[in-house]
């Protein structure tokens, strides 16, 4: 008998065993799953993946197919980039955020925007009534981003914008501050998340229809390519549709068939493949069941290679690694014992880390009820530096690779993955099955099954539905001065007196005219905000030209 | 006689997350309630006409984006100068504790923070139902 | 209240209108009193059904109608059906999402209703609510449902003008051939028509409509003997109880009813939908092909009420009595089935009570 063999029958006389005790003591559930409801076995042995080709699956870090890592050396070359998200009423505060947050040590700035930014309104539209500086900083124009950046050299910072359909005006406003400070856009680093398709299916922020918003997003590809080459020009988010109440292998699968629209459309619309592919980024999620989330990001990596080498025949290897930037899960916080969450955070973000992620954003206790104060929000990012410099989980790439349970857990999100992706296929691509709804019907299913679990007691959570206690609302939560907006509006007011009105009506006439023909739309958007055109001016432009997405609601 | 109670599940403002307000559109339902779920960006005067000509028994507000002590407030108003202050008004979150008496204060019946299971929200319509 | 909520409602109230639908769908038997106090306005709307298969975009479809209707300065009620849940017989309405931008124009009234385990159908309360909101002076009322199986039968009674919805590509192209359904649509609109495969689905509703109207005419056409001669049947059978086709003019000239390309979405073809909507509705009033239709609707919801009345009486009361004498008769073999329900009937109709 060889050892498989003899591994074998020694398994199958454990698991006799077992079940014998187990009638007389059961185990604590009659079946065990992760928190996105794969099974999880009562054992994992060597056999699980003894068939397996290790170089073909698993591979070696820096190399195809990148299961264990895009970079050779991972965090023994650099540590992944501290990120915090931050942004909140206005240009000044949030400025001042980012000083002591890069004070701090923080390695990568990261903004957030309010509401009517992000769906393209002034802070005096009328649907922007009591939401100007609220969940980010609101910018109006180029003079806030001056101001939002004032003092912070953006050749030595790489800046994420969390902006998705406004995500071109807020990049050329990036490039006007930069070229003011005497910085040329091929210096400039960062990311914009840029991701429409999410937009419609988990996040709401969406302004045009798909069709016009997906020659947004090719367009900025194409003038990135040339002129702003160290810019990552999407972060195709999965983040928010696991919020929205996915499980993890819907948050890779329908990432990815977001990802598979983009190339393609990008491809229809006339560049190589291997011009823009470098610069694709991704953004997930990080829940509390540990090696389900490893599992995911290395499967992801996994499945992404593939695509990007068989399906769309990639030849640049750059074109074949899946770089993300995480974010640990705020759907999984509780407004019950929030110091509770600090150790939810610190779960989560091991569990990025022990997966690879390129860079790390870890939330504050206090964000079930409200923005982060500043004392919260400096544990968060301790917790990365803990992680980065005490807990060892550094010192080598991917070290939960070869682990049995892991490898298993894998392939099946793979072979998951693999199995919507084909369903989204047949439904016609990314942007059809969200047309027919079928995404946003899964997610909900979802939502609603993990509600009702939680509800049944079937999930706990702990200070939720057990070991609850009776406590004092939280105090000193961050408020947003709700003079914010009325400041704002008087802003905007003093900046069109200001400004070179002919100038700018002239800039928003070429951009109309440019937006009915099929020039690129970047240079026309990057003059257009130099002559102090509000973001709601030029956002309006477009609305006439491309119409309003309407959304498709199933139940 | 078949009464069913009617209830408006309305996202008022620009916040776009309706993990939540579709939860419990559908427990709503499976408690054999009628919801009439309008959608997202409804401005309050959108939400109290739909509430009117849908003779609402409820009007059920979600918002995570901080915005709620201009718009709640908003909507109870309007529905009283249309005559139609019996219905019952509640919202539900990300609403700082804090908040909650100004929003009470302002007519909103309740406010349910995250983690309130659906039966707890299910079971406060049943028993504050304002109109007969 | 009730009392004065008909007079309300012929004033336009909104609240009264509302609260009356309400009443009307819950059964109350106060508020079915008031429909004789709005008697006066009954039949002064167009009363348009628009019906298809769920995904067709007909709320979308109603939303743009809408404000090509509110361009002609016409008032417009919207009654949106979706069904209930047979488990807890809630039910999610979610039409009006996509018709909100009417919400504050106060020429617009937009109402959701529930199924309520009909299976499938209608309720009884969406022809109330039609003749609510005709009281309250609405020109137009839109009955918006999606079509399955009775209900596409049931907005016939309803109904002076059926569109019927279709879309290119939902698998089976030709989901508007089941039974009768194609006789119950007086225009066709195939939405969505930017699809592949929406002018096919256009040929193909022409091809069936020509069809129908030559076996209707008696002519054969090259086909098996026992299809066309069952098909030909079937066909005559229901046409005495579908609506009247349009009265032919002298010579070759059978008028089809027409068939439209539409992209809700962006609102293409639309204005052409409405126009052909308003034309047809003028020409059937003035060739009597109207009053003729609401005289058979009138005559079909009349019975259907009786009916109703008659299921009323066994729920309230379960027949007095009867009901469970009888039963027991049946059981112990003293009566057979078919008497014991003719002798309920007679004790129904006596108002006999044990």
């Amino acid at each position: 008998m060889n050892e498989s063999d003899r591994l074998g029958k020694a398994v199958q006389d454990w698991d006799a065993k077992v079940e014998k005790s187990n009638a007389k003591f059961p185990e604590r559930k009659a079946r065990f799953v992760t928190g996105s409801n794969v099974t999880v076995n009562r054992l994992y042995t060597p056999l699980d993946i003894e068939s397996q080709d290790h170089l073909e699956k698993v591979g070696l870090p820096g190399e195809f197919p990148y299961t264990r890592g895009v970079q050779s050396t991972m965090f023994r070359g650099r540590f992944w980039t501290m990120r915090q998200y931050a942004g909140f009423a206005s240009a000044e505060e949030s400025n001042a955020r980012y000083k002591f947050l890069l004070a701090q040590g923080q390695t990568g700035l990261s903004v957030a925007f309010d509401l009517p930014t992000q769906i393209g309104y002034d802070s005096d539209h009328p649907l922007a009534a009591g939401e100007v500086g609220k969940v980010g900083v609101a910018i109006d124009s180029l003079a806030d981003m001056e101001i939002l950046f004032d003092g912070i050299p953006l050749d030595k910072v790489s800046t994420s914008m969390t902006i998705n359909a406004p995500a071109s005006v807020l990049l050329a406003m990036y490039i006007a501050v930069a070229e003011k400070q005497g910085v040329s856009a091929d210096k400039l680093n960062g990311t914009i998340q840029n991701d429409i398709l999410k937009e419609y299916v988990a996040r709401g922020t969406y302004i045009y229809p798909p069709t016009p918003s997906m020659r947004l997003i090719t367009d900025i590809f194409a003038f990135c390519a040339k002129e702003v080459q160290n810019w990552n020009t999407i972060s195709i988010s999965g983040y928010h549709i696991r919020e929205a109440g996915s499980t993890a292998i819907q948050e890779v699968a329908f990432t990815l068939a977001d990802g598979i629209a983009y190339v393609d459309a990008a491809i229809k619309a006339g560049l190589d493949v291997d011009e823009f592919a470098p610069r694709l980024s991704f953004f997930f999620n990080a829940h509390n069941d540990l090696f389900e989330e490893v599992a995911k990001f290395r499967a992801a990596r996994r499945v992404w290679a593939h695509i990007m080498k068989d399906r769309f025949g990639a030849k640049n290897p750059k074109s074949w690694m899946l770089r993300f930037h995480t974010q640990t899960g705020g759907s999984t916080l509780t407004a019950q014992q929030p110091e509770n969450n600090v150790v939810r955070v610190t779960i989560q973000a091991l569990a990025a880390v022990l997966g690879g992620t390129q860079s790390l954003h870890t939330n504050s206790k206090d964000e079930a009820l409200a923005l982060p104060t500043e004392a919260s929000v400096r544990i968060a990012l301790r917790t990365q530096q803990i992680l980065a410099n005490e807990s060892g989980v550094a010192e080598t790439p991917d070290p939960l690779a070869g682990s049995y349970y892991v490898e298993s857990l894998t392939n099946s999100i793979e072979e998951g993955v693999l199995a919507y992706i084909r369903r989204i296929d047949d439904l016609g691509g990314a942007v059809k099955a969200i047309e027919q709804g079928y995404i946003q019907q899964e997610i909900q299913d979802s939502a609603y099954a993990w509600q009702m679990d939680v509800e049944k007691n079937e999930r706990i959570v702990v200070g939720l539905n057990k070991f609850q206690v009776k406590e004092d609302p939280p105090k000193g939560l961050l408020r947003v001065d709700p003079a914010v907006g009325e400041k704002q509006v008087e802003k905007i007011g003093a900046l069109r007196a200001k400004r070179d009105g002919a100038a700018t009506k002239a800039a928003l006439e070429a951009l109309k005219a440019a937006a009915m023909g099929t020039d690129n739309l970047m240079p026309p958007i990057l003059a257009a905000v130099k002559t102090y055109a509000t973001l709601g001016e030029i956002c309006d432009v477009l609305r006439g030209v491309f119409g309003e997405y309407r959304p498709s609601v199933m139940f | 006689m078949e009464r069913r109670i009617r209830v408006i599940v309305a996202k008022p403002g620009l916040d776009g997350h309706d993990r939540g307000a579709k939860v419990i559109a559908r427990a709503l339902r499976d408690a054999g309630m009628e919801v009439i779920y309008t959608g997202l960006r409804q401005t309050p005067e959108q939400i109290v006409q739909a509430a009117i000509q849908e003779d609402a028994d409820v009007v059920a507000l979600s918002i995570l984006s901080g915005a709620h002590n201009h718009l709640f407030p908003r909507v109870v108003e309007l529905l009283r100068e249309k005559g139609a202050g019996d219905i019952l008004v509640f919202g539900g979150g990300v609403i700082p504790e804090e908040d909650i008496p100004y929003l009470k204060s302002k007519g909103i019946a309740e406010i349910f923070g995250p983690g309130t299971p659906t039966t707890t929200t299910v079971d406060f319509i049943k028993t504050h139902l304002k109109r007969e | 209240m009730i009392d004065t909520l008909a007079s309300r409602c012929l004033d336009g109230d909104t609240r009264a209108v509302a609260r009356l639908i309400s009443l009307l769908e819950d059964g109350d038997r106060k508020a079915f009193g008031t429909l004789a106090a709005l008697k006066g306005r009954s039949g002064m709307a167009h009363v348009i059904g628009i019906t298809g298969p769920p995904g067709s975009g007909k709320s979308t479809l109603t939303d743009k109608l809408i404000g090509d209707f509110r361009l002609r300065g016409l008032r417009v009620g919207v009654i949106a059906v979706d069904p209930s849940s047979p488990f807890s017989g809630g039910a999610i309405l979610g039409d009006r999402l996509r018709m909100q931008g009417h919400a504050t124009d106060p020429g617009v009234f937009i109402r959701s209703l529930a199924s309520r385990g009909r299976l499938g159908g209608l309720s009884k309360a969406t022809a109330f609510a039609v003749r609510a909101l005709e009281a309250a002076g609405y020109d137009i009322v839109i009955i918006e449902t999606v079509g399955v199986g009775q209900s596409e039968v049931d907005i016939v009674k309803v109904a002076d003008t059926v569109v019927l919805v279709s879309v290119p590509g939902l698998g089976d192209d030709i989901q508007v051939i089941k039974a009768g359904i194609m006789e119950i649509g007086d225009i066709f609109v195939v939405n969505k028509s930017d699809r592949d495969g929406a002018d096919r689905v256009v040929r193909e509703i022409r091809a069936m409509l020509e069809t129908q109207a030559m076996l209707q005419r008696g002519r054969s056409v090259d086909a098996g003997p026992d299809t066309l001669a069952a098909r030909n049947a079937e066909l005559l059978h229901h046409g005495q109880t579908g609506p009247i086709p349009e009265t032919a003019p002298p010579g070759d000239g059978f008028q089809l009813a027409p068939v439209l390309k539409t992209v809700a979405e962006t609102g293409e073809g639309v204005p052409e939908l409405c126009k052909v909507i308003l034309a047809g509705f003028e020409s059937a009033k003035t060739s009597g092909a109207l009053e003729s239709r609401r005289r058979t609707s009138i005559k079909s919801q009349l019975k259907d009420l009786v009916a109703w009345h008659v299921m009323d009486y066994f729920a309230d009361r379960d027949g007095d009595g009867h009901l469970d004498v009888l039963t027991e008769r049946v059981l112990a073999r003293e009566l057979d089935i078919y008497t014991a329900a003719r002798e309920l009937f007679s004790a129904l109709l006596k108002g006999e009570k044990r």
